[in-house]
């Protein structure tokens, strides 16, 4: 039987910028994914935890302080750390290019610069995740 | 004989009216929406039936009540707006270098933009500020490193602006006993302080104390300031981040006059007069891209303080009245996408602020939605200013849009959405009532989803984006600040925390906390724990112990 897919929107770090995490969590709830945002100024270690708890299939994160190249790095290899590298990690907020390339290199999805369309998200997160389509 | 030519000029347009519109039915409109970024619709024509009567006397003349022409009868007639690039960056002495480059170029009002952790009044080397130390602003410490970010600037020659909120006490402090350690005193310091913790819990997210025991630390600084800051701006009351956040025009205007409104209370409620601390209260709005919106939503502000602050707060003195404000583009309207177009729309931006009538401007850069910009990008963005200001004559006469049928019926629809916002804050309780229900979260959670979908729905266009798409990203060269930076500062602190009297700073901690309980005015034991060196994180979380920790209840 088919479930549905569990997304955890997540706000890491200590930046309050919180109105493109909202957008995501909403758009990807009206594509009829189940949503769990964590609210803001969350730690890798508190994000993590919350995704193997709630059993997710992804973990968005939204960060525009700069602290992404520390902060980013950390949830992923948490994730590996507790067997969990098969929960797919996406970003999205004010990430340079170069550094892009660097967080796909670690094993990030995808990141999503300003401006662009949610649905790319929802697309993004259907791609990856192809055996729960809801 | 004159009436008859009366009678014959309204016949005459009221055909010509008829016949324009007969005309423009036949011509049919262009598929698009005509509405506001926030909604309102706009007619294909205003006339002078948009407007009212007592038009005259709600625009009055510049300088004088209501002052929606302008807060000086001079305007930039008289002098130009400020130009006021907020910068910080690094740690102090990085800072201080650029203090020093900008000053050297003839600035003479900084800007201190505080890194992440500062402005969450935690220590660099706290957990949570991993990777964030200097990464947006300047990491500041102790007062050690305040003496470091103005050494060599004689504090009493330059005015100071400093983004600050929840622990703005301490930051205040800090500023307030490093000029004294250059022999400056309270008195002479010139400058603002953001102070706005109200727009914290609406958006800007950086907080400290739930917002009761907030305000009661916003009374003492406002008590202290008033005392013996005659020149300090006490708070400059901010609609930016609500609008970044996701607000309307509207809804930024609404809840920013009433979070002013709200530490008018509460200075009236310390025993002030009115009159003694309203003067030194500045605002700091956004300007975003719908160019006659944001020009009304200034004109509005200016009418709306000026009336409240006489009518409902029996403010006598004139300066208790005038809304001055600094106004910064807007940084979400900035794309990723082909970033140099970024220009073009600060550039619109920063004339609508312009038309508006603001004191003081920062212009974004190109590349802010990328990074922290580069020297070039900021480059660019003041020159946009200086071209605005020199180049296209919009300078030459104050308030050119005054009359405009348009701009004052789109003035008059501000105003009336901002009454209309008023009295369901007053509804919930007042501002902090209204907070504590997650009202305003609410609101802009609404307008910032409403006009995500507009745009995903192609109701809206963003260039480059939902329309004219980028094939592809363009390169540009982006700022970075480099990891070492914080690996410094934490050992700074560490030496600091070595050299002074630590028995002298816990008793001066436990003096801030005596304060908070007692009801005594909580500014005084703060300087005197600054000045034996506590930090800002050994501060706050010795006033938290008191006033306990604030979390949201996240709405999505």
């Amino acid at each position: 039987m088919e479930q549905t897919i569990r997304v955890v929107v997540a706000k890491v770090g200590l930046d309050g910028h919180d109105r493109g995490a909202k957008i995501i969590a909403r758009a990807l709830r009206d594509a009829g994914m189940e949503v769990i945002y964590t609210g803001l100024h969350q730690t890798p270690e508190q994000v993590v935890e919350a995704a193997i708890q709630e059993d997710a299939d992804a973990i968005g994160i939204s960060i525009l302080s700069g602290a992404h190249m520390t902060l980013v790095p950390r949830i992923v290899d948490l994730l590996a750390e507790q067997g969990a590298d098969d929960v797919a990690v996406f970003c999205g907020g004010t990430i340079p290019k170069g550094d892009v390339e660097k967080l796909k290199e670690l094993g990030v999805g995808e990141v999503f610069t300003p401006g662009t369309p949610t649905t790319r998200a929802v697309e993004y997160i259907r791609e990856a995740i192809p055996a729960r389509q809801g | 004989m004159d009436t008859r030519r009366g009678a014959r000029d309204s016949r005459n347009s009221q055909s010509s009216r008829s016949r324009w519109e007969a005309a423009y039915r036949e011509k049919g409109e262009r598929d698009a929406e005509f509405s506001t970024m926030s909604g309102i619709p706009i007619k294909p024509l205003y006339t002078p039936e948009d407007t009212d009567d007592d038009q005259d006397e709600k625009l009055g003349y510049p300088g004088e009540y209501p002052y929606t022409r302008g807060v000086y009868p001079s305007m930039y007639r008289g002098r130009l707006w400020t130009v006021r690039q907020f910068a910080g960056y690094g740690t102090a002495a990085d800072t201080n270098e650029r203090f020093k480059y900008l000053i050297s170029n003839g600035q003479n009002g900084l800007s201190v933009a505080f890194d992440m952790p500062t402005l969450m009044g935690l220590d660099s080397d706290d957990a949570m500020s991993q990777g964030e130390v200097g990464r947006e602003g300047v990491a500041v410490d102790s007062l050690e490193d305040m003496e470091r970010l103005f050494d060599g600037i004689g504090m009493d020659e330059v005015s100071t602006s400093m983004t600050i909120n929840a622990p703005a006490n301490v930051l205040l402090a800090m500023y307030v006993v490093a000029a004294e350690k250059q022999g400056v005193q309270p008195e002479a310091l010139a400058g603002t302080n953001q102070n706005d913790i109200l727009k914290e819990y609406i958006a800007q997210k950086e907080w400290l104390f739930p917002p009761e025991p907030s305000m009661r630390v916003f009374r003492d600084m406002l008590a202290y300031s008033t005392e013996h800051m005659p020149k300090w701006n006490t708070v400059s009351i901010s609609g930016y981040h609500i609008r970044e956040a996701g607000s309307t025009a509207a809804q930024e205007l609404a809840f920013t006059l009433a979070d002013g409104f709200a530490y008018v209370e509460a200075g009236i409620e310390a025993g002030l007069d009115v009159d003694d601390f309203a003067p030194r209260f500045s605002f700091f709005f956004n300007s975003h891209l719908d160019f006659f919106e944001e020009i009304a939503k200034f004109r509005a502000a200016r009418r709306i303080w000026a009336t409240v602050m006489r009518d409902r707060y029996g403010a006598k003195s004139e300066k208790s009245l005038l809304m001055r404000f600094h106004t910064q583009t807007a940084g979400v309207s900035l794309t990723a996408q082909e970033p140099y177009n970024n220009v073009a729309r600060t550039a619109f931006e920063a004339m609508a602020a312009i038309l508006g009538g603001t004191q003081s401007l920062h212009t974004n850069s190109l590349d802010e939605a990328l990074a922290l910009p580069t020297e070039e990008a900021v480059r660019i963005a003041v020159r946009t200013q200086q071209i605005a200001a020199l180049e296209t004559g919009v300078t030459n006469t104050i308030d050119p849009l005054g009359g405009s049928y348009f701009v004052e019926a789109l003035t008059d629809e501000m105003e009336r959405q901002a009454y209309e916002y008023f009295e369901a804050i007053d509804e919930h309780g007042g501002v902090i009532d209204a907070i504590n229900a997650g009202y305003q979260m609410r609101e802009i959670a609404e307008a910032s989803a409403r006009y995500q979908r507009e745009l995903e729905e192609g109701k809206r266009y963003m260039v480059n984006v939902n329309v004219y798409e980028a094939e592809e990203e363009s390169e540009v060269e982006t700022h970075a600040v480099p990891l070492e930076v914080e690996r410094d500062q934490k050992q700074r602190l560490t030496d600091l925390k070595s050299r002074r009297d630590n028995a002298e700073v816990d008793r001066l901690l436990e003096a801030v906390q005596e304060a908070c309980r007692s009801g005594d005015n909580t500014m005084y034991p703060v300087l005197e724990a600054v000045r034996a060196y506590a930090t800002v994180g050994e501060i706050s979380t010795a006033m938290q112990q008191v006033f306990g920790s604030y979390r949201e209840t996240p709405v999505i």
